[in-house]
This record gives structure tokens, C-alpha cells and sequence, in this order.
């Protein structure tokens, strides 16, 4: 169990620092995904090795890959209005506001 | 293996469906009327939560409706899920209300849309408060925030409102990734995520070997993190002010009732009820308590002091709703008979000042184009019928008595200290108290300050607001609720103790 949970932990580094450091929308994107099949990796993984005999984990992991198919499909429309306003898809350009 | 078919019980759900189908009809009428439909899509979104109350009251004067499990297990109404039901589709009216300024004027053509996501958010926020395990949990939690995020970037050529719904969209994606790792570490270690399962399974894994503890830590920290972001609590707080800056105003008044409302409920059922085991100092190893505690502190601290500072009032507000949620998490972590009835209460009362509150500075913003606090200046001689509203609310969310905000964070604070005489393990309990007294000696200064511009000005406002029919009756329903129901909470005081009988909290 602990080589599939390490690999999860991983993929899941690797989207939370890419979420934090990357300056383009469609990279952060891209790294939200990571996270979401971190999380799907993780279900899976208990499913088969802690409660074998039901399928929650990968029934909750199915709705998971279409909720994060649905907040992609809204994140591409916020960043097509990004590119429409500033004609980059670069995060720096949003700093009108701050506190 | 048989399969047995589970009991589906649809007429629990009928008003959930209601409100589906009814956004479906808000959004073919704009569509049938070529986009003429001016502020009839209004009025017509506007009757959905009346309708869905009035359907659900028909059908509980038949019999179908009440408390009770359908689809299998998934879906519960307990009595914490009939009263947010009932704040959601109050703050979804009071919201619309006050969104046609905005669709005469900036979004003419997707009205239907508007107020279609609206509703379908509302629909996500029922859902929520009805499930009892993860996986309806999660699918309502985001079907919330999903036509959150279109919303908040609905004015589509204004940078401010396309960059809050950015922000909003990193960081609600963000923090459902948090949550949804979080929430597979918790099922790892239980095998279930049915709600209660998970707490007796929880309960007894403890009892029997302690080896899964740092798991059900890393867990918890991360679905406290995930939940906080939807709570606005410090330190997942800083996306607030930027996202109820740059968003319409309605939608932003929406996000701060609605939205903290759904977390709310979203938090008492993961935590108060799947790891209830975690809670007491003195058996569990971890201890959320003082984690969320701790949080709580944060959040009454740097919301009220840093919304002094504001000179625009929707950043002020947004501060000013941080403060509120780390009151409201006193309560949360309370686990006696008055703990969730505070939470459940003080949520109903900041409903009512808070879109009251919202509603009022949407009106100004939508005559007048200005968010600045400086702008209300000498507002009472020219229309005094905000001005009063606007006041009333502010003393309200100050917590001035006798109205209803006072009696919510008078309970809040009884609370907890009724918990701590139960136990000394719970002393640190007073330390939330009396952070909670001092910070709202601070809110007085910037609730009073707008009512300063309005009331004690010499010069007269050059603006002559005028409040039309959907607007007043919004600013109504927020007077008359803060009024009644802080002279008469017992009510709804009532209904709300029996959210934590629901939980296994009852008087001894």
C-alpha cells in the first residue's frame, strides 16, 4: 500500500508548488489537476487495501474525475476572459487589486 | 452477494428539485423573450425560494416531508439541514433582490444566466446541508462553489470583476483539492464515509491501538484548511476582501452569507459528527478543538483590525464577515446542547444584516457607481430611508441590543462559557471569550464610522438615492428580521436547539 499512497503524496507536491510558484493560469491549472488525481490515487488505494469489499473509493474517485473535468471546463472560460482583458495569460498582470 | 435496491424516498428531496427545474424555466424565459425580458427574469427568479418554502410546507402539511433518510443513507434531513435550508433560500432572495440595479444596467444580456447559476448554487448549498457522507458531501460543496466562480467573473469586460473571478477560482479549486486529500485519509482510515460510521469506527480504532493518530492529523489539518478557505478563516482568508472588491456586489453578498453558511454546515458534519472522538483533550491524542480555537482568534483579531483600515466599503464589509466567522467558530467548537444552536442562530441573524447590509450598498453602487465609504456622506438628509436601514444593519452586525446580532454573539459566548464549567481541560475556552468581547469593542469603530459619514456630516450628499420595489422589500425583509427575532429569538432559538439535540448534545 505505501509505494501507491508515496506516489499520491508526490503528485500532490508537485501540484500544491506548482500551484504556488507558477506565474501562468494554464500551469496552475494544470497543477490543480495534479492535486485532484493525488487525491483519486489515494481513494483507489484505500479502496482496495482497507475495505476491499465495497467500491466507495472508487465510486467517490469517478465523481471526483468529473467535478475536476467541470472546474477545468470553468477555468479555461475565466481564462479566455483573462486573455480577452490583459492579452497574456500571465498571473502578474492581476494586481489592481490589494490591500 | 445480494443486492438490495436502497429506499429512495424522492419526496424528501422535491424541494431541491423544485428549485432545479425553476432555474431551468428562469433560464429558457430570458431565452424565449429574445433577452427582452427586462426585470421580469427578476421577479420570476425571485419567487423560486418563496416557491421551494411554500412547496416544502405543502408537502409537509401532507405528510411526505420532514425529517427522515432517503437514498439510502445519503441523504438526511436532520433539523440542521432543514434550518440552513431555510438561511440558503432566505440569502438566495435576499441576494437576487438586490441584483437589479445590476441587470437593467451591466449585464443585459445574460440575465437568465445570472440568475439561473444563482439558484443551481442554492440547489448545491440544499444539497450539502441534507447529505450525511462524503461523497454527497463533496458533489454539493462543489456544486456551490462551481457557478460561484462564473458569477463572481460575470461582468466580463470589467479587469476588477474578471480578476476576482481568478482569484476566486485558484483558490476554490485549491482548497476543494485540500479538502478532497483530506477527506481520502480520512476514509483510508476508516473504510467508510458515511458520516457516523466513521465516527464509531474512528472511536474504536482509538480504543484499541492509537497507530493511525499522525494519519487522521494530517487529515484533519487538511480538511480544516480546505473548509477554511470557505469559512474565511485566517490564515485562508486573504482571497476575501480582493474576490467581494472585484465581483458584483449581489454576488459578493451572496459569497459571504451563503457561501460561509454552506461551509458551516459542510464543518459541523465532518468534524462535530465523523471525528467528535477527536475533540476531547483529555482521551484523543490530537485535538481539533483548540486547532479551530486557535483559528478563531486569528480570524476576530485580523478581521477586525485590519477592516478599520478600509476606505472601501465592500473590502470593509469582507473584513467585518472574516470577524463574524471567527464568532461564529466559538460556537463550533462548543460541543454541548448550546454550542451548534449558537452557530445555527448567529448564522440566521448576520443573514439578515449582512444582506440587508449588502443590499443597501448595492443600491448606492448602482446611482451612484462608488464603493467608497467617503461617498455616504451626509446620505440622510437626501434619502433616509437607506440611511436608517444601512444603521440598523450596522448595529446589528456590532452586536448592539436589542437587535438580533447582539442575542447571536450573547449566545455564542454562553456557549462556551457553559463548556467550560464542565470541564477545567476547557479553560482555554475563555481565552475565546474574552478575545471575542475585546475585538468587538474594536468592530464598534468601523460599524459606527459609516454611520458617522451618514448621520454627522455637515455637508448634504449630492446623491439622491431611490430605492425601488425589489431593493426596498430586500432592505425590508433585513430590518424586520433583524428587529423580530432579536425581541423575540425564542422562536427560532427553539428550532435551533434542536440542531444539537440532532447531534447527541442534550441537556443533563
Amino acid at each position: 500500500m505505501l509505494p501507491y499512497l508515496a506516489l499520491a503524496a508526490v503528485l500532490f507536491s508537485a501540484g500544491l508548488f506548482g500551484v504556488l510558484t507558477r506565474r501562468n493560469t494554464l500551469g496552475i491549472l494544470m497543477s490543480l489537476e495534479l492535486m485532484f488525481n493525488a487525491a483519486n490515487i489515494n481513494f483507489v488505494t484505500f479502496n482496495k487495501f482497507i475495505s476491499p469489499d465495497n467500491m466507495i473509493g472508487q465510486m467517490f474517485a469517478i465523481f471526483v474525475v468529473v467535478v475536476a473535468a467541470a472546474e477545468a471546463v470553468v477555468g479555461m472560460a475565466i481564462v479566455l476572459l483573462i486573455y480577452r482583458n490583459w492579452q497574456g495569460v500571465n498571473v502578474d498582470n492581476m494586481r489592481i487589486m490589494k490591500w | 452477494m445480494e443486492f438490495q435496491l436502497p429506499e429512495y424516498n424522492l419526496w424528501l428531496m422535491c424541494p431541491e428539485f423544485f428549485l432545479t427545474i425553476w432555474a431551468l424555466v428562469v433560464l429558457t424565459y430570458d431565452l424565449t423573450t429574445k433577452r427582452k425580458s427586462g426585470s421580469m427574469v427578476g421577479y420570476l427568479a425571485m419567487a423560486g425560494p418563496i416557491l421551494t418554502l411554500a412547496v416544502a410546507a405543502i408537502l409537509y402539511a401532507a405528510g411526505l416531508y420532514g425529517y427522515g433518510r432517503g437514498f439510502g443513507e445519503m441523504f438526511f434531513n436532520d433539523p440542521m439541514a432543514l434550518f440552513f435550508k431555510v438561511i440558503f433560500l432566505g440569502t438566495a432572495f435576499m441576494a437576487i433582490g438586490s441584483s437589479f440595479g445590476i441587470i437593467r444596467q451591466k449585464i443585459i444580456n445574460h440575465r437568465g444566466e445570472f440568475f439561473a447559476l444563482m439558484l443551481l448554487s442554492t440547489v448545491g448549498m440544499m444539497f450539502l446541508a441534507s447529505s450525511n457522507e462524503l461523497i454527497s458531501l463533496y458533489i454539493g460543496l462543489e456544486l456551490t462553489t462551481i457557478p460561484l466562480f462564473v458569477l463572481a467573473a460575470f461582468f466580463k469586460d470589467d479587469k476588477l470583476s474578471v480578476e476576482a473571478g481568478m482569484k476566486y477560482f485558484v483558490v476554490g479549486a485549491f482548497s476543494s483539492a485540500l479538502l478532497l486529500y483530506g477527506i481520502s485519509f480520512l476514509y483510508g482510515m476508516s473504510g467508510t464515509t458515511d458520516l457516523l460510521q466513521m465516527k464509531i469506527t474512528l472511536a474504536i480504532a482509538q480504543l484499541t491501538f492509537q497507530k493511525n493518530f499522525l494519519v487522521v492529523l494530517i487529515g484533519m489539518v487538511l480538511v480544516t484548511a480546505g473548509i477554511g478557505f470557505k469559512l474565511t478563516l485566517p490564515p485562508f482568508h486573504q482571497w476575501a476582501p480582493d474576490v467581494y472588491e472585484g465581483s458584483p456586489t449581489p454576488v459578493a453578498a451572496f459569497l459571504s452569507v451563503g457561501s460561509k453558511a454552506a461551509g458551516l454546515v459542510a464543518f459541523a458534519k465532518i468534524f462535530v459528527n465523523g471525528l467528535q472522538g477527536y475533540y476531547d483533550p483529555s482521551t484523543a491524542p490530537v485535538d481539533w478543538g483548540q486547532l479551530v480555537g486557535l483559528l478563531a482568534v486569528i480570524a476576530m483579531i485580523i478581521g477586525n483590525t485590519v477592516a478599520i483600515r478600509q476606505s472601501n466599503i465592500k473590502r470593509m464589509l469582507a473584513y467585518s464577515s472574516i470577524a463574524q466567522a471567527g464568532y461564529i467558530m466559538i460556537g463550533m467548537v462548543c460541543l454541548n446542547e448550546h454550542g451548534l444552536a449558537a452557530v445555527g442562530y448567529y448564522m440566521f441573524a448576520y443573514m439578515f444584516a449582512n444582506m440587508g447590509a449588502f443590499a443597501a450598498v448595492a443600491i448606492f453602487e448602482d446611482q451612484t457607481g462608488s464603493c467608497q465609504i467617503d461617498s455616504y456622506r451626509g446620505l440622510v438628509k437626501t434619502s433616509p430611508a437607506l440611511s436608517y436601514s444601512m444603521a440598523v444593519f450596522m448595529l446589528s452586525l456590532a452586536g448592539i441590543p436589542p437587535l438580533a446580532g447582539f442575542m447571536a454573539k450573547y449566545k455564542v459566548f454562553a456557549a462556551a462559557i457553559a463548556m467550560t464549567t464542565t470541564d477545567p481541560t476547557y479553560n482555554w475556552l475563555y481565552w475565546l471569550v474574552g478575545v471575542g468581547l475585546l475585538t468587538s469593542v474594536f468592530s464598534l469603530f468601523y460599524y459606527t464610522n459609516i454611520i458617522k459619514q451618514m448621520f454627522f456630516s455637515r455637508e448634504d450628499s449630492p446623491y439622491k438615492i431611490v430605492c425601488g420595489g425589489p431593493g426596498m422589500t430586500v432592505l425590508m425583509v433585513g430590518l424586520i428580521g433583524v428587529l423580530l427575532f432579536g425581541i423575540f429569538p425564542e422562536p427560532v432559538l427553539n428550532f435551533a436547539t434542536s440542531i444539537s439535540a440532532a447531534f447527541g448534545f442534550v441537556a443533563n
